[in-house]
């Protein structure tokens, strides 16, 4: 699904991914964590092309396809998903307008015929109530005006009617509460599929309690330095990330 | 990465889609402006004696009058003498009596920018007067207008048919003298549109004017009055092409409303006149006198403009608000790009107690172009109980270019109620970034994001024009993300 090899990023002057390499299988969840600074958030907005991000060295290979040769939104149509860790608010603009021209967007490109606004509203309203969103949401303006829980619940309704092949999820539980929490995650695990990979980033091994990963990645420094399974995720939680880094260098 | 500052600016070259030249044979006054010119027009008008002489005093008026300066707008010297002051398709005949005499070519022109004058081919439930150069071309629907005891013709026809109207009506809201631009206008204007509504009638349809400047060298100088009387109501809806051409062509409008008791009109403007090059060559300087005396008690005058063309775009279409509870709105989307310079807004003058007003206006400036609003809220000493509510919005993409607000508050009277809210915004990368995100182009975000920005505008068009307001825009902002 996703090949990612020897990738360095950097943004402005500042080089962050110093020769990453991860390999994403279909329907596998990888877990990404790491201390802050380490290039999480990074990593995530090279893979759907965030602009201010260069790519100085390395591949990425999605699908059997250079995944940096394509435009952001030809990415999102081809199947990748970000789900932002800040939502923007886009005021004015109908939240339902954006998603219905998105989707419409990926159906297009995919072959597929554009659903009508029946269709769509049908589409939504399901896919609401697994998010546990009120109908109040469609009509406000893109993120305006949401709390944080409302706008990380946002994005995974998205993500539930786009229908990603590879969603990204960057620190998606950060500003939840417990309750939020759950809802977020339930939403992603009943997302979950054989042929949907998700690559989760976080920083705290919370969210994993609730998304279980097949596999933990520790970041440190630009470089996956350990990868394991969900115990790992649980050690990190015991003994923070030190050890880790100490590790690294020593390596 | 792919988007970068080069991508974005091989994008704003789209070209003007009404830019082409209608190959006709015209029958053109040589360029100059005198005292025979005007007597010119007016014969070739076959005008009353009264309106000889009205343009006369205009022209007379005119010339005492120094040009203004005031606007924020940078122009380039006119050469009055160097305009054609008429031109009219040259006629075969002595002027088409039905659809089937107009030069076939005019039609094709009207079918290209998408107005079927043909009633057969028709947008339902819309009555098109088309102006060309000088002269109105074809007035559909006449009859069933008629039906309705609703006039809606050629300036010039009413001249002919309703002379007496037109003594007691024209010039009453813009007088000949009230500016350098309505005084030129009074004194060599040839044609525009003429509606009354009739006492207690709802107009059965909309009424709209296209208007479309062809020949080099020209001006147009039309001249639109629409009078709604007794509780009548209408809604008027008119757009404006020109040709692209290297240099600056000048039109200088006016619009009269009036709205007698519980009368209502309701005016929308869609304006895409040649907006010039990327360079700034070329390009309409649209400079219109637009006015609405609400003069009856209860009456309801509403102004809705998208202005997205012209060079220069110097135009405050406004509400003298005389009847007692009487209502004025005004409903505005200025788009500048690349040197386009705009100066607009509205003046709301509340004479009449329990008036009330509106004003929504929403500035978008992209590329270089600079946008100003200019309003003035004024509550005359009588005005026992007025509201306003102004509502100024300002939406910045790029950083070469310019917004800018002038708004002016004189208030007569302790009771009235007049309030102002602005803001200024940018079209964010992070925007831009989570649209494309989702699989939205980056020009159709643009779109969506500005089409958000001026919803409380678009709604208040009528449904076929707020669809070709928002594909206006989307034509005319076309890469102009920096």
């Amino acid at each position: 699904m996703l090949s990612i090899k020897n990738l360095h990023a950097r943004a402005g002057e500042r080089d962050i991914l110093k020769g990453l390499d991860l390999e994403v299988g279909p329907g596998e969840v990888h877990a990404i964590m790491g201390p802050n600074g380490s290039g999480k958030s990074t990593l995530a907005g090279v893979l759907a092309g965030r602009p201010d991000l260069e790519v100085t060295e390395g591949t990425v290979t999605y699908r059997g396809q250079d995944l940096l040769d394509l435009d952001p939104e030809e990415r999102a149509r081809e199947g990748v998903f970000l789900a932002f860790q800040y939502p923007v608010e886009i005021p004015g603009v109908n939240n339902v307008y954006l998603l219905k021209a998105a989707l419409n967007a990926v159906r297009k490109h995919r072959g597929e015929s554009e659903l009508d606004a029946f269709e769509f509203l049908a589409l939504v309203k399901d896919r609401m109530k697994l998010m546990q969103m009120g109908d109040s949401f469609l009509n406000r303006g893109v993120n305006e005006g949401f709390s944080g829980g409302e706008k990380k619940r946002n994005e995974i309704l998205q993500m539930a009617v786009l229908e990603p092949a590879l969603a990204v999820l960057d620190e998606t539980d950060s500003g939840l509460d417990i309750d939020a929490l759950k809802v977020v995650a339930n939403g992603v695990n009943s997302l979950r599929s054989p042929d949907r990979s998700m690559v989760v980033v976080t920083h705290y091994q919370r969210l994993l309690d609730y998304i279980v990963p097949d596999f933990v990645h520790v970041l440190s420094d630009g470089r996956i330095v350990r990868t394991g399974g969900r115990e790992l995720a649980l050690e990190l939680e015991e003994r923070g990330y030190d050890w880790l880094r100490g590790g690294a260098n020593a390596a | 990465m792919a988007t970068g500052q080069q991508d974005v600016e091989q994008l704003v070259a789209r070209k003007y889609r009404h830019g082409f030249v209608t190959d006709i044979e015209s029958d053109t006054v040589p360029p100059g402006l005198d005292e025979s010119v005007i007597r010119l027009i007016s014969h070739k008008k076959k005008e009353p004696e009264f309106l000889l002489q009205w343009r006369l005093r205009a022209f007379e008026h005119w010339l005492t009058m120094p040009e203004p300066d005031w606007a924020h707008v940078r122009i380039a010297p006119i050469d009055y003498q160097a305009i054609s002051y008429y031109s009219a398709p040259k006629k075969k005949t002595d002027g088409p009596k039905s659809l089937d005499e107009v030069d076939p070519k005019l039609l094709e022109t009207y079918d290209k920018l998408g107005i079927p004058l043909h009633e057969r081919a028709r947008l339902a439930g819309v009555a098109v007067d088309a102006v060309f150069d000088s002269v109105s071309v074809a007035t559909t629907f006449k009859q069933k207008l008629k039906d309705a005891g609703v006039i809606f013709c050629p300036f010039s026809e009413a001249v002919q048919e309703y002379p007496e109207l037109l003594e007691k009506y024209l010039g009453t809201v813009v007088p000949p003298g009230d500016n350098f631009f309505a005084a030129l206008n009074s004194a060599v204007f040839t044609d525009g549109s003429f509606v009354y509504i009739p006492k207690g009638v709802r107009c059965p349809m909309e009424l709209s004017t296209y208007f479309r400047i062809n020949a080099a060298n020209t001006g147009q100088f039309e001249r639109t009055l629409i009078v709604a009387d007794e509780g009548s109501h209408v809604s008027y809806l008119e757009g404006c092409t020109a040709p692209m051409r290297d240099e600056n062509q000048l039109h200088a409008a006016v619009v009269e409303l009036i709205a007698e008791d519980d009368a209502e009109i309701k005016y929308s403007t869609v304006q895409n006149w040649y907006p010039g090059d990327e360079n700034g060559v070329g390009g309409i300087y649209n400079f219109v006198t637009k006015r609405g005396d609400c003069r009856g008690r209860n009456a309801k005058i509403s102004w809705t403009q998208v202005e997205t063309g012209s060079a220069i775009t110097w135009k405050y279409p406004s509400c003298i608000l005389r009847g007692d509870n009487s209502v004025g709105e005004f409903y505005s989307v200025a788009l500048t790009n690349n040197l386009q310079q705009a100066d607009t807004g509205t003046k709301m003058i509340h004479i009449g107690r329990n008036t009330r007003s509106t004003i929504v206006s929403k500035g978008i400036s992209a590329g270089r172009g600079q946008n100003a609003y200019r309003g003035l809220v004024k509550i005359l000493p009588g005005a026992e109980g007025a509201r306003n509510h102004t509502q100024c919005d300002s939406l910045l993409m790029g950083s070469d270019c310019g917004a800018h607000t002038f708004p002016y508050m004189e208030i007569g009277n302790p009771t009235a109620v007049v309030e102002h809210e602005a803001t200024t915004s940018k079209i964010s990368d992070e925007q831009l970034f989570y649209c494309r995100q989702r699989g939205i182009s980056e020009e159709d975000a643009v779109n969506m994001i500005v089409n958000g920005f001026c919803k409380e505008v678009f709604r208040e068009l009528p449904m076929e024009f707020a669809v070709e307001a928002q594909n206006l825009l989307s034509v005319s902002l076309e890469g102009a993300v920096g």
